[in-house]
């Protein structure tokens, strides 16, 4: 694959980076400056066969339309809501994406989240170290997890897995999807907005698509109501953000466990005092162990693409 | 003798303050709403039960509590304790005890009559258990009440180690991210073999949910639990050397005091992590916090410590450590389950049944 050309859009996974350099010819999107980048994509278009790209910079229109020897876009991520699928579809082009590697760690994360809210863990080791623990004595009661009805949007594999390990705990499951799942014996919710009014715990976990743009907005999130949670760890575009800020300030929320945003990295401070959320910088599947699996599977799907063998993990 | 003033209750079958009234029950058949009265159990004179405290009730149980019982009051007497107790100790036959308030050699050989302790925790290392037992004094603790709450929160310390929830958190807020682009990269939970120090109540619980992430348990126990498919461990050195975790959530005696000691610490290893729910001198803290610093484990999880509320500052630093104060079990249901437990071993006592959850010798 030495002569190959791929256009790498983001640079957030270094063992990724240094094998793709190491196979193949290496275009870095970030090297070039913002104005530019377009200039720096077409100057390169004639070697560059594929993308490799993630939540962050993904292979819009643009740049799809600046490769005319485009083969296969392949998304270190599962969502691929930052490309445009429709374009792959009218010019052939193949997409993959990176599954089952992530669930297990996505899922882990939205209890961990779950938990971290409703009992308050980082706002207790932020007390402790900051000095404040001065006396034994201070009996300010948290939110019991254990037994609180868990109701997942989207019962995909990770709602699924999310579904198992909240059930150790003796959570009931609830759950809405875009249809009703043969296999289970979750309840099922024709609607989000039943569904919040129905769950303490509310876990966002489906893909984001036009469908399910701010799919949760105020009338959701008051239905969850003032001792609710919610849990975001899919897109931050599912959430209607700065309804989701104005119902944690009111009261009308009662906590949110956030790992993505509407224009991550950028964050509204108006949540940085709040005590009732947990904020993460988009770790959802951050751990050493599979950001190499999801590198793996993206350099194998490449692999297979180019050896013209079948596609490991397509989406089309 | 200075007597402890007490409101005189006359002897009348029903009266205003040992009324008790229960809301109908779900299961009720009857379409009326109907009040149950209940008489509250008396003792001979048609008064409350009287029950010795050592420090102050939580004002969130007063009210429940003085409606079944009397409280004796030490601290509102002229008197030094000890004399105070002594002048009492005929009608003194239980003892209230808010933990971690002790109830040691000096205080219970001024109790003569002294038959049960009814503590507000699960450990009971702050109660002198070797004179209870010797003078057949029953003794109950928190039994399973707060069991799930801390289960939860020994999940969540460790998962929050693991992936760095609160360092990002930190991370965030402190406004960062634009700037430093990501987070260092957290670590698995999945696959991970936890070992568990003490598998009673709490360390059973945490074993189911942690079960569910794919992880792999193990423990070491006072005794083993056959009925449990996990591996057992007769020493905890040789767990932690087999183990990338380890949790504890044992009882403090004795024999536990620093069970976690530099060579349970050495034989857990350089990614090995510690999370301690239980009481802080189940480690060896001056040796935890070397083992940190100079990296001979991988993280701790902490909730409780050997000097309460001290707190080595050098944790302060550490981005792989997350600290608490000691809240493990401070949910809305943990207080009402144990309230519900103090007023339910009391009455079960003065009544003559079986007490509720009795610490078996």
């Amino acid at each position: 694959m030495e002569t190959l050309g791929v256009l790498f859009t983001f640079p957030r996974n270094s063992y990724l980076e240094s094998e793709l350099d190491r196979r193949c010819n290496l275009f870095r999107l970030w090297e070039a400056p913002p104005e530019s980048r377009l200039d720096f994509i077409r100057s390169h278009a004639n070697s560059i066969r594929a993308v490799v790209c993630n939540p962050i910079v993904g292979a819009d229109a643009d740049i799809i339309d600046a490769l005319p020897k485009l083969e296969i876009i392949s998304t270190c991520s599962v969502g691929v809501d930052k490309i445009d699928l429709d374009k792959c579809r009218q010019r052939g082009i193949r997409v993959t994406n990176t599954p089952d590697v992530l669930t297990d760690e996505t899922a882990d994360l939205a209890i961990v989240l779950a938990i971290s809210v409703m009992r308050r863990i980082p706002e207790a080791d932020w007390y402790v170290r900051c000095g404040s623990w001065k006396a034994i004595g201070d009996y300010k009661l948290t939110t019991k997890f254990s037994g609180k009805t868990v109701g997942i949007l989207g019962l995909g594999r990770i709602g699924t897995a999310i579904a198992k390990r909240a059930e150790a705990f003796d959570c009931p499951i609830i759950y809405h999807s875009r249809s009703e799942k043969p296999n289970t014996t979750y309840k099922y919710y024709p609607n989000v907005l039943e569904l919040a009014a129905n769950c303490q715990v509310l876990i966002v976990s489906c893909s984001l698509t036009p469908e399910t743009h701010h799919i949760v907005n105020r009338e959701v999130m008051d239905a969850l109501g003032p001792n609710g949670v919610l849990i975001n760890i899919g897109r931050g575009l599912h959430v209607d953000e700065s309804e989701l800020i104005k119902a944690l300030v009111e009261g009308r929320l009662g906590g949110a466990g956030i790992d993505v945003f509407e224009q991550a990295p950028h964050v509204p401070e108006e949540l940085f005092g709040l005590e009732n959320v947990v904020l993460l910088p988009h770790v959802g599947s951050n751990t050493v162990q599979t950001r190499k699996a999801m590198a793996d599977l993206v350099l194998g799907n490449l692999e297979a693409h180019f050896t013209n063998k079948p596609l490991l993990t397509p989406v089309m | 003798m200075h007597h402890h003033h007490l409101p005189l209750i006359s002897n009348v079958p029903l009266l205003p303050s040992s009324l008790i009234l229960c809301p109908p029950s779900p299961n009720s058949r009857s379409p009326r709403r109907r009040i149950t009265l209940v008489r509250a159990s008396m003792d001979g004179n048609g008064e409350l039960p009287l029950v010795l405290l050592v420090r102050p009730l939580f004002p969130a149980f007063e009210d429940s509590l003085r409606q079944h019982f009397r409280f004796l009051l030490p601290w509102e007497s002229t008197l030094p304790t000890h004399e105070f107790l002594s002048a009492n100790a005929r009608s003194i036959r239980a003892l209230l005890c808010f933990g971690p308030s002790p109830v040691d050699g000096s205080t219970l050989s001024c109790l003569p009559g002294l038959q049960c302790v009814v503590a507000t925790s699960a450990g009971v290392d702050h109660i002198d258990m070797d004179e209870c037992r010797r003078r057949g004094i029953l003794v109950t603790n928190a039994g399973d009440v707060f069991s799930d709450d801390a289960a939860d929160y020994a999940v969540g310390l460790l998962i929050d180690v693991l992936r760095r929830i609160s360092a990002s958190d930190r991370f965030v807020r402190s406004g960062l991210w634009p700037i430093r682009g990501h987070y260092p990269l957290g670590f698995k939970l999945g696959g991970k073999r936890v070992g568990i120090i003490g598998l009673g109540s709490i360390g059973s619980r945490v074993a189911k949910r942690l079960e569910a992430f794919g992880c792999t348990i193990l423990y070491h126990s006072r005794t083993t639990r056959p009925s449990l498919a996990y591996k057992y461990f007769s020493n905890v050195c040789d767990l932690a050397a087999e183990s990338d975790v380890l949790i504890v959530t044992c009882a403090l005696t004795r024999e536990t005091h620093h069970l976690i000691n530099k060579d349970v610490l050495l034989a857990l290893g350089k990614d090995g992590v510690v999370i301690n729910i239980g009481r802080g001198a189940l480690i060896d803290e001056k040796e935890l916090v070397r083992c940190l610093r100079e990296g001979v484990i991988g993280g701790a999880g902490l909730d409780v410590f050997e000097n309460e509320p001290n707190v080595p500052k050098e944790l302060f630093a550490m981005d792989n450590v997350v600290l608490s104060h000691h809240r493990a079990i401070f949910t809305p249901e943990s207080f009402s389950g144990l309230l519900q437990l103090v007023i339910d071993n009391l009455k079960a006592f003065f009544d003559g049944r079986p007490l509720l959850s009795p610490i078996s010798a």
